[in-house]
């Protein structure tokens, strides 16, 4: 077998490591984590004190006291796993079944293939800490991420009852609509860095300083200081754009519960809620990831080396890239937490009337910049 | 004719929407902190922490049936409570005491005297009805059980819980 | 490209092609067609054009299909589904394809060039965005300027038709 031998297997493998590392070890402890700290978080915004005391109830099989091995309540998003499995996964007799299956998958699967291109590292062992490293990366990652409508979308279709119906227009229109103002705010990072490679974006940050803090390289020069002005417009107007593609408060329209129920995932239960639950904050992971290695260095920490100065400085990258996200994870649940809801025309008007119109002179505003300060 | 709601001129930085955004952030933020640094009180932890210690005077929990100073039981089954219980909780078997009995004067007695607690709304109008001062509403709060059955108090359960209660409380008088 | 992987997504691709055809359901025949896209997208990749394979996925899958599934879904097909097999157009339609493939096949056993296997590509390290920007504003600067002044009409047009009064 000639295939089989012409597949590079160091490649596959270390692909393979990176791929569990990233996704079992990582990425969906992080999400389930990510709940628990909404829960948390929103319960200590709200001065109460959120789930604290999940253990194993022993004393339903005759022991004197419950088992509580976790600090306060961080044994809750085990539970919840093991709620999500054991509950009883009702099928509508109404909906369009092959459809109504399909969509929880599709609503999944596009959040977890976007991460395939976030360098979440930087060297580790003399493996890059990238598990496709493609010179679009971040094509990819918009052309991956406008893929998931797809579940939501059909997910309101496949229902056939009202209300999902509705949270899934409302997503469609809502996510066509962000990903201009997201694709456009993002090409001023693009126009300074001179390439659409997330790596190469993040060596361009390591080497001239964050594109939010230009001074992490040691200096500012005048040009620097000048493009701080696009960067950060662009910065605001990308993080608003991303809330409004992973459908988070103030923009969640497609679920809100107050109009539509729980909008397009009405008619789920079990461990099909628990994807769309899943995809939803696994996208929310990815979209700060995106944003760290767009505006926020990556996994560059400044003034120390990187990961080809030995694993323990590898490492560190690592830590510090989840630990960017995991800060930009707090702002997307502390604003949550903050604001009400938009109304659907504001919701449009926002996005159509100012964001996309203050991306494109953005844009233009970065590149006279760049111009005219060789 | 149509009444025009006058509406507010927004300043320049209302309009943009964003300093808002950030005084609220700013709010939350102050509230994480206050609980984060234990400066806000929080609802009290039940199993840890009970309600027995600062229980408010007029407290209405589960109803009870008492005994007086002789250990005869008050209750004549004059089934006032009976009729007059909302949610028709309590169920009175009326009993006729026999003629040799130390408190034959009575003539009646429940035989059976059952309240059930699913149904009970611990209202206290059994207590405020009851001509005899046989049955008062006390401090238990934590009423629970694993069937119907169990939640059903009859007589026995009722007496012991209740237990004695000496001489006469003069219920509507004030002096008392 | 291992071949393997090539003939897996053609193959693939032209089920998906053909199940759009086949289709009664609107809405299967629009996913349909979006599985074969990516399945095109993978064959680009497949050539190591990343750039192209991404706007696929990116504009046609992404955008395109999308507003497709929701005006579909807006509209109530049920007639669609309803609607009977025409023998006739179905012959008819198969005789045309036959004649389209064997007239293909034809030009192209004729046609030299198409035997010839293509020089190897120059790995991934061409950065593909940068060249398709330098060819575009570069040699191919005029018809990209005119693409975007008929875009800008199209454009003008469609807001213009979508206003509800014309003063």
């Amino acid at each position: 077998m000639d295939f089989l031998n012409s597949i590079p297997w160091f490649l596959m493998a270390t692909s393979l490591a990176k791929t569990i590392f990233l996704v079992f070890l990582v990425v969906l402890p992080m999400v389930s984590y990510t709940v628990y700290a909404e829960r948390r978080v929103s319960a200590l915004i709200q001065d109460r004190l959120g789930p604290n005391r999940t253990g194993f109830p022993l004393t339903l099989l005759g022991f004197k006291k419950d088992f509580s091995p976790f600090l306060g309540g961080l044994g809750q998003p085990v539970a919840d796993a093991v709620k999500f499995l054991l509950k009883e996964d009702l099928t509508p007799g109404h909906v369009n079944k092959p459809y109504f299956w399909l969509a929880p998958c599709l609503a999944m699967m596009p959040a977890l293939v976007t991460l395939s291109a976030i360098p979440f590292g930087s060297e580790f062992m003399g493996v890059k800490m990238v598990i496709a490293d493609i010179n679009v990366g971040l094509l990819f990652m918009f052309a991956i991420s406008s893929v998931g409508v797809y579940g939501i979308v059909l997910a309101g279709w496949a229902s056939n009852s009202k209300y999902p119906f509705l949270g899934g227009i409302r997503s469609s229109s809502q996510m066509i609509s962000y990903e201009l103002c997201m694709g456009l705010s993002a090409v001023p990072v693009l126009l300074i860095a001179g390439s659409t490679g997330l790596s190469k974006i993040v060596d361009f940050q390591v080497r001239e300083g964050w594109l939010l803090a230009p001074f992490t390289d040691g200096n500012l020069s005048l040009r620097e200081l000048l493009l701080w002005v696009p960067v950060g417009v662009a910065f605001i107007t990308f993080t608003i754009s991303m809330f409004a593609e992973t459908n988070r408060l103030p923009f969640d329209l497609p679920e809100s519960e107050t109009e539509l129920v729980a909008g397009y995932h009405t008619e789920y239960s079990s461990m099909k809620f628990a994807l769309f639950f899943l995809g939803e904050y696994t996208a929310m992971i990815a979209g700060s990831a995106l944003i760290v290695v767009l505006f926020l260095g990556g996994w560059h920490v400044p003034f120390m080396p990187d990961g080809r100065a030995g694993w323990v400085w590898g490492l560190l990258n690592i830590g510090t890239f989840f630990a960017k996200v995991a800060g930009l994870l707090f702002f997307f649940i502390w604003v949550r937490w903050t604001l009400p809801r938009f109304r659907y025309d504001q919701l449009m008007k926002l996005g159509w009337l100012y964001l996309f119109e203050i991306a494109l002179v953005n844009i233009f505003l970065t590149a006279g910049i760049l111009a005219l300060c060789k | 004719m149509a009444y025009t709601v006058p509406r507010p001129k927004l300043t320049f930085a209302e309009k943009i929407y964003l300093p808002s955004i950030v005084a609220g952030l700013a709010i939350t933020w102050k509230h994480l902190k206050r609980m984060l640094t234990g400066q806000t009180k929080v609802v009290m932890q039940y199993p840890e922490e009970k309600w027995d210690a600062h229980m408010p005077e007029h407290y209405r929990g589960a109803p009870t049936l008492v005994t007086d100073e002789h250990g005869r039981e008050r209750c004549v089954a004059c089934q006032l409570c009976e009729f007059i219980c909302p949610p028709r909780a309590i169920r009175i078997t009326p009993g006729e005491l026999p003629t040799e009995s130390e408190f034959s004067k009575v003539e009646k007695y429940p035989a059976g005297f059952e309240i059930d607690m699913i149904r009970c709304i611990y209202c206290g109008m059994c207590e405020e009805v009851c001509p005899e001062q046989a049955i008062f509403l006390r401090k238990d709060y934590a009423i629970t059980g694993t069937s119907r059955a169990e939640m059903l108090h009859d007589k026995t359960k009722l007496y012991e819980m209740g237990g004695v209660f000496d001489g006469l409380i003069h219920k509507w008088n004030p002096d008392k | 490209m291992s071949p393997f992987l090539f003939w897996f997504f053609a193959l693939l691709m032209l089920g998906f092609g053909v199940s759009v055809v086949i289709n009664r359901n609107p809405v299967a025949s629009a996913l349909s067609l979006v599985a074969s896209f990516l399945c095109l997208a993978a064959l680009f990749v497949g050539l190591n054009a990343f750039f192209i394979a991404v706007i696929q996925v990116l504009v046609y899958a992404g955008a395109v299909m999308v507003l497709f599934l929701f005006i579909i879904m807006l509209l109530d097909l049920r007639a669609e589904q309803r609607r009977r097999f025409n023998l006739v157009a179905l012959g008819g339609g198969t005789l045309v394809t036959l004649g389209l493939v064997a007239e293909l096949a034809s030009v192209l056993n004729r046609f030299p060039l198409g035997r010839n296997p293509f020089p190897p590509l120059q790995g991934s390290a061409v950065d593909d965005v940068r060249e398709v920007g330098m060819t575009l504003f570069s040699t191919h600067n005029l018809p990209f300027q005119i693409t975007g002044v008929l875009i800008l009409v199209a454009t003008i047009g469609v807001v213009v038709l979508s206003k509800r009064e014309l003063n």
